[in-house]
């Protein structure tokens, strides 16, 4: 693990009992084994994080994920041709999830963009298409001098107290530290995401568990959370080869962008929204209490492609790609686990209703 | 790490066992809980079937992933603890005692002795 990348919170999670593991290319906490006043609030592990972010509050570091800017009069018209939402509609002060396509409109990354006025966009995206992005992007800035924390749950607005509406984003500060803040997240709770510069992140960390709500979170719960909130993560669900239609992110095509299908793959995207897509993305339930896993086979039918256990409903739950003709709620599929066959059923998503600020 | 006691051996599998006359009692070991993180589900033998040497026959599943939990010794599995079914975090909170998985009468009670002993499986475990 020595040549892995280190958020500017790696010692601080090191000090809070932190199990570090690599993901796309950095050292990060996949689970916490908290002592003293932590472990009074929560004893740690996967589950205890997960349980206590849809309880009270969990902060996540996810520094590792790519910050950029954009800037100048035509950003938001040279993001706009690669994407197929409305940018040029983003209002100052909102922020709006969108999709990098392919010409064959499979999905190159998701990502966050937000209009912070005065033609400056701010993007956010996965860690692992950090470099096809911003090689992708043209006039792309990467920001290398900030750490990115999200604290989520219901006890987090009341800590945050900016007052913003769901995906509303400001330039502010909390606890004196300026920092740029979003309504959002990725665990279908209310919550925010906070920029913040690298040299103050350890303070703003220290700040946000000084409240009693809130310990820190690991990826761990940040996958589980973000299953049941039935969201995609590339790499699993979204890949080159799946397209908006498929993965059922149509909502993130503009209503202008309707009209012209100018975005990469528009044409084809069109054309599955129109005459139906081969495959599409499910909320899956597995039957009894084993896991179906990533990569577990649908018989006849597809694969799953996030599949774990869900804390807040204590059973299993999945996502996958299945055929058309089974993607009807309430088909019954069967899946081979460990070579046994599995019965479940397609199962509309999220499994845990979204608590966002709306 | 308590001291383990020495008439309980171990397994390179991360797996306990102690004796009663003929009648071995498995577990994993609280490095193999650790290890797992939040156990959720776990899938015990058939009572009566016949288990050879580092034959797979049970899953624990965590959070994290699915493993399989080997044979230590060849037997008959004569008892299963339902208990674990009903509650997996017992795996995690006492996994050297109320968390024990299955018993199997053994083949050959002699064979326990070549397991690891405590020291050794100390040691096991510094190499890993």
């Amino acid at each position: 693990m020595t040549d892995l990348k280190t958020t500017p919170l790696d010692s601080w999670h090191r000090g809070l009992g932190a199990r570090m593991v690599p993901f796309a290319g950095y050292a990060m906490p996949v689970q916490y084994d908290f002592t003293g006043a932590l472990a009074e609030r929560c004893r740690g592990g996967v589950l205890a994080e997960h349980l206590h972010c849809r309880s009270k509050a969990a902060l996540f570091d996810v520094s590792h994920m790519g910050q950029a800017t954009m800037t100048g009069a035509g950003a938001a018209e040279a993001l706009e041709r690669l994407v197929p939402g409305d940018i040029l509609g983003l209002k100052p002060g909102r922020q709006r999830y969108t999709l990098l396509t392919n010409e064959a409109g499979g999905i190159i990354d998701d990502l966050m963009v937000a209009n912070l006025g005065d033609d400056r966009l701010f993007l956010v995206v996965n860690a692992s298409r950090k470099d096809v992005d911003f090689a992708h992007i043209p006039g792309i800035v990467p920001i290398e001098n900030r750490a990115l924390l999200a604290l989520q749950g219901p006890a987090a607005s009341a800590i945050v107290g900016v007052p913003l509406s769901f995906m509303g984003v400001a330039e502010t500060s909390i606890a004196g530290i300026p920092c740029l803040v979003s309504r959002s997240g990725y665990t279908g709770e209310d919550g925010f995401e906070i920029s913040v510069p690298a040299d103050r992140a350890e303070a703003l960390a220290e700040w946000l568990v000084g409240h009693e709500a809130v310990v820190p979170a690991g990826l761990g719960a940040r996958d589980s959370l973000r299953l049941e909130a039935g969201l995609c993560l590339y790499g699993h669900d979204l890949d080159e080869t799946t397209t908006p239609v498929e993965a059922g992110l149509t909502w993130v095509i503009g209503k202008r962008r309707k009209m012209s299908w100018d975005f990469p793959g528009g044409a084809i995207v069109r054309d599955q929204l129109d005459n139906g897509a081969p495959r599409l993305r499910v909320g899956i339930k597995p039957t009894g209490r084993a896991p179906a896993r990533e990569g577990t086979a649908i018989e006849g039918a597809g694969i799953i492609t996030s599949g774990g256990f869900s804390p807040s409903l204590n059973a299993p739950i999945a996502m996958g790609y299945v055929r058309r003709e089974f993607a009807e709620d309430g088909t019954a599929l069967t899946l081979t686990v460990r070579g046994k066959p599995m019965p479940a059923t397609v199962v509309p998503m999220p499994f845990v209703p979204h608590r966002y600020a709306r | 790490m308590a001291k383990k006691p020495a008439d309980k051996r171990y397994t390179k599998d991360h797996e306990w066992v102690v004796l009663d006359g003929d009648i071995a009692t498995v577990g994993i070991t609280d490095h193999a809980q650790e290890q797992l993180g939040d156990v959720v589900h776990v899938e015990l033998p058939e009572l009566d079937r016949e288990v050879g040497v580092n034959e797979a026959c049970a899953v624990v599943e965590s959070v994290k992933a699915a493993s399989d939990i080997f044979a230590p010794l060849a037997g008959t599995v004569v008892e299963i603890n339902e208990t674990i079914i009903e509650d997996p975090a017992i795996v995690n909170g006492d996994p050297e005692g109320e968390g024990w998985f299955f018993k199997l009468e053994l083949d050959d009670p002699d064979a326990f002795e070549e397991l690891m002993d405590a020291d050794s499986y100390e040691e096991y475990l510094e190499t890993l």
